[in-house]
C-alpha cells in the first residue's frame, strides 16, 4: 500500500460524494417540482422535507468528524451550536411574521405579547434582516465555541473531561432556554413561521429551494473540511489527535489548532441548525438535549470517523433508519435499536461503513499482483517501498 | 553584567540546585550540571535516579520547586512550556518512540521541519524546494529513503528510533535531548546509532541518555552519572565506571 493509492482512493470517493450530492440537490427539487404529483418518478413535498432534515444532519455529522476524526476532540454537545445556529434563523423567522400573529403584533413575536413583554429585548434586534441572522448564525456558535475552546484548550482539558463539559454546555443552554424569561420562547420555542426572504415556507418551491440549499452547504462544507484536512494543518491535526504532546515538543501551538479547528466546525453546525429550522418548521430548546448531540457522534461513528464521506453517510443511513423504525411498530424500541446499532458497529466494524469499505479495497490492492502496485509506483514518482522488514 | 552572568553565559545548558518533588518523593534533588556549546554529554544513572525527569524540566513537561535552568545563558527555562521551548531550538526524543504512526515517514518529517508552525502558515501552506531537500537530506542521513511512502506505524522498532532521531535534525534544534536511542535496539542498528549520534553532534549540542554501557563506551564522550536525582558522579566513561560509588548503586558487582 502507497499513502497515494489511499489519497486517490480518497480522492475517488470525495467525487462519487460530491456528484451524488449535487445530484439530488438537481433532481429531488426538479422532480418534485416538474412532475405531475402521485406519478411514480415524483418525489412528495413531504419526502423533500424529510430528506433535506437529512442533509442538514449531514453538515452536522461532518462538523463533528472534522473535530473528532481528525483531531481527536469528541464534543458531545455538538447539537448545542446547530440549536444556536437554528435559533438565529428561528429569530428571523419570527420577525417576519410581522402582523399576520394571533396578536397581530408588528414587533413582537405571539410568545413575547403572551408573556406580557412590553418591548423587543436588546438581543432581538437587527433579526429583522436576513443578513444579520445569517451572520449570526455563523457568529453565534462561533463565538460560543471560542470561548469555550479558549478556555478548555488552554487549561488542557482533554479526553473524557472535555466530552463532559460540552455536554455540561448543552445541558446549561438547554435549561436557559427551556426558561420563559430568557426571552426565546421557553418551552415551545419558536415556531408558526410564515415565509422567509418573503417566500412562504410552506410553498413546495421554497421547500425544493431549501432543499437545494441544503444539498449545496452539505458540497461547501465538505469541500472546506477536505480542504482543512488535506492541508499540512490537517496532518498536524492528526499528529494532536495521535500524540498531542509529542506535537507541542515540535514547537506546534496544540490548543489554537484546536481552538480553530473547533470554532470552525460550530459555525458548521451552526450553518446546519439554520438550515433545519425552516425545512421542519420549529426550534426548541429540546434541540439542545444531551441525546441529541449524542446521536450525532453515533452517525459519524457508523459512518466512518476520520473519512468524511462517511460522517455525511453515518448520518442519512441512521436517520434513515430511524424514520423507518419509528414510523411502525417497533417505534417504542427505536433507542435499543440505536444502542444495539452502535455496539455492533463498535464491535463489528470499528472503522465505521466507509472506514471498513476502505480498509477492505485496500487489502485487496494489496494481494493484487504486484504489477500494479508498481505501475502505479512509477506513475507517482516514488520507488516502491520495501515491505520485509 | 556581574560574574554569575558571564559564566551562565558561555554554557548551552545550565542547571544548578534544581528540586522536584512529586508527593513528598524528591525524584530531583540539588540537581547542577552544566553542558557546553557544541559538547556531546551521555547520562547514566539507575531507575528511578531522575534522568527522564530532569528533560522534563528542560523541555518544559514538569516545572522545578526550586533551582536556576538556563538555556544559552540568557533564557530561564522554567518559565516556558513545551511550544516556546521547542521554538528556542531545544528538541527531545522520548524513551518510547513516540512517531506519528497514521503518517508517512516523510509527512513524520515534514512536521518536524522547523518552519512556520502557526495555524495559518500551515493551513495555507505549499512544499517548497528547500524543504523538500531538508527532507531528503534527512531521509539519507537516518536511511530511511526507501521507506520515505511507508506509514510510521508500519516500521521495526529501530527505524521508529531512527525515524524520531530524523525528526530532531528536521526541527534543527541548537539542543538535542535523546532519551535511550538504542533500547530494543539489535547491536548493528545500536552501531549504527552511535555513529549517527557522532554524526549529529559535529553541528549540534547532544545530551543523550542511556543504560547500554557498550553504547555510551562508543560514543566516547564525558559521562553523568545520576543517582537518587542529583550528580553522583563526572568524567570519562573510564573514570566513571571505576567509581567505587557507581560501581555501588548501578554497575553492579
Amino acid at each position: 500500500m502507497t499513502p497515494h493509492m489511499l489519497t486517490r482512493s480518497l480522492d475517488r470517493s470525495a467525487t462519487i460524494f460530491l456528484l451524488v450530492v449535487a445530484a439530488l440537490g438537481v433532481l429531488i427539487p426538479l422532480s418534485n417540482l416538474l412532475l405531475p404529483a402521485g406519478s411514480f418518478l415524483q418525489v412528495p413535498t413531504y419526502l423533500v422535507a424529510l430528506w433535506g432534515k437529512y442533509v442538514c444532519y449531514a453538515i452536522l455529522a461532518l462538523s463533528i468528524d472534522l473535530i473528532w476524526g481528525y483531531c481527536g476532540i469528541l464534543s458531545l454537545g455538538h447539537g448545542a451550536f446547530f440549536a444556536l445556529g437554528g435559533y438565529a434563523m428561528g429569530m428571523y423567522l419570527m420577525r417576519q411574521i410581522g402582523t399576520r400573529g394571533v396578536y397581530g403584533n408588528p414587533v413582537l413575536p405571539d410568545f413575547m405579547v403572551f408573556l406580557n413583554y412590553s418591548k423587543l429585548p436588546w438581543y432581538w434586534y437587527g433579526f429583522d434582516m436576513f443578513w444579520f441572522a445569517a451572520l449570526m448564525v455563523l457568529v453565534v456558535p462561533g463565538l460560543l465555541a471560542f470561548c469555550f475552546g479558549w478556555l478548555a484548550f488552554r487549561s488542557r482539558v482533554t479526553g473524557v473531561y472535555l466530552s463532559i463539559i460540552t455536554q455540561a454546555m448543552t445541558y446549561a443552554l438547554l435549561l436557559a432556554f427551556f426558561r420563559n424569561d430568557f426571552g426565546f420562547g421557553g418551552n415551545n420555542g419558536l415556531t408558526d413561521f410564515k415565509d422567509i426572504l418573503g417566500f412562504n415556507v410552506q410553498a413546495e418551491g421554497t421547500r425544493a429551494a431549501l432543499f437545494a440549499l441544503s444539498c449545496l452547504a452539505l458540497i461547501a462544507a465538505f469541500l472546506i473540511c477536505r480542504a482543512i484536512v488535506s492541508s499540512k494543518l490537517g496532518k498536524v491535526l492528526i499528529a494532536v489527535r495521535d500524540a498531542e504532546s509529542r506535537t507541542r515538543f515540535l514547537g506546534y501551538r496544540v490548543e489554537s489548532y484546536k481552538l480553530f479547528v473547533f470554532t470552525v466546525s460550530a459555525c458548521m453546525a451552526g450553518v446546519a441548525g439554520a438550515l433545519y429550522v425552516p425545512q421542519v418548521g420549529i426550534i426548541n430548546p429540546s434541540e439542545f438535549a444531551p441525546g441529541n448531540s449524542i446521536e450525532a457522534v453515533i452517525w459519524v461513528a457508523v459512518g466512518g470517523r476520520g473519512t468524511l464521506v462517511g460522517a455525511a453517510l453515518g448520518a442519512v443511513v441512521v436517520n434513515y433508519a430511524k424514520t423507518f423504525f419509528t414510523s411502525g411498530m417497533l417505534a417504542p424500541y427505536w433507542l435499543f435499536m440505536l444502542g444495539a446499532m452502535f455496539i455492533l458497529v463498535t464491535l463489528l466494524l470499528p472503522k465505521g461503513i466507509v472506514g471498513t469499505f476502505n480498509a477492505w479495497r485496500e487489502s485487496s490492492s494489496e494481494r493484487r499482483p504486484a504489477e500494479a502496485a508498481r505501475s502505479a509506483a512509477a506513475e507517482d514518482g516514488v520507488t516502491e517501498p520495501k515491505m520485509a522488514e | 553584567m556581574n560574574v554569575m552572568d558571564t559564566r551562565a553565559t558561555s554554557a548551552m545548558l545550565y542547571l544548578d540546585g534544581v528540586h522536584v518533588s512529586f508527593d513528598g518523593f524528591h525524584a530531583i534533588n540539588n540537581l547542577s550540571l552544566t553542558l557546553e556549546p557544541g559538547e556531546m554529554r551521555a547520562i547514566i544513572g539507575p531507575n528511578g535516579a531522575g534522568k527522564t525527569t530532569m528533560m522534563d524540566i528542560i523541555t518544559g513537561k514538569t516545572k522545578p520547586d526550586e533551582g536556576t535552568v538556563l538555556f544559552d545563558g540568557v533564557t530561564d527555562l522554567t518559565r516556558l512550556d513545551e511550544t516556546r521551548i521547542a521554538e528556542l531550538g531545544i528538541g527531545r526524543k522520548f524513551q518510547k518512540p513516540t512517531v506519528f504512526e497514521s503518517q508517512t515517514v516523510q509527512d513524520n518529517l515534514l512536521l518536524a521541519l522547523n518552519v512556520d508552525h502557526s495555524v495559518k502558515g500551515t493551513l495555507f501552506w505549499r512544499g517548497s524546494k528547500a524543504e523538500s531537500e531538508r527532507i531528503d537530506k534527512v531521509l539519507e542521513t537516518i536511511r530511511l529513503t526507501e521507506a520515505r511512502g511507508r506509514l510510521a506505524g508500519s516500521l521495526s522498532h529501530g527505524q521508529k528510533q531512527w525515524l524520531e532521531i530524523g525528526m530532531l535534525l528536521a526541527q534543527d534544534p541548537k539542543l538535542l535531548l535523546v532519551d535511550e536511542p538504542v533500547a530494543g535496539m539489535t547491536d548493528v542498528e545500536t552501531h549504527l546509532t552511535a555513529e549517527l549520534l557522532k554524526e549529529i553532534n559535529k553541528t549540534h549540542t547532544v545530551m543523550v541518555v542511556e543504560h547500554d554501557m557498550t553504547f555510551v563506551r562508543e560514543l566516547g564522550v564525558k559521562v553523568t552519572c545520576l543517582h537518587e536525582g542529583s550528580v553522583l558522579a563526572e568524567g570519562t566513561i573510564d573514570q566513571v565506571s571505576s567509581n567505587e560509588r557507581v560501581i555501588e548503586v548501578y554497575l553492579g558487582r
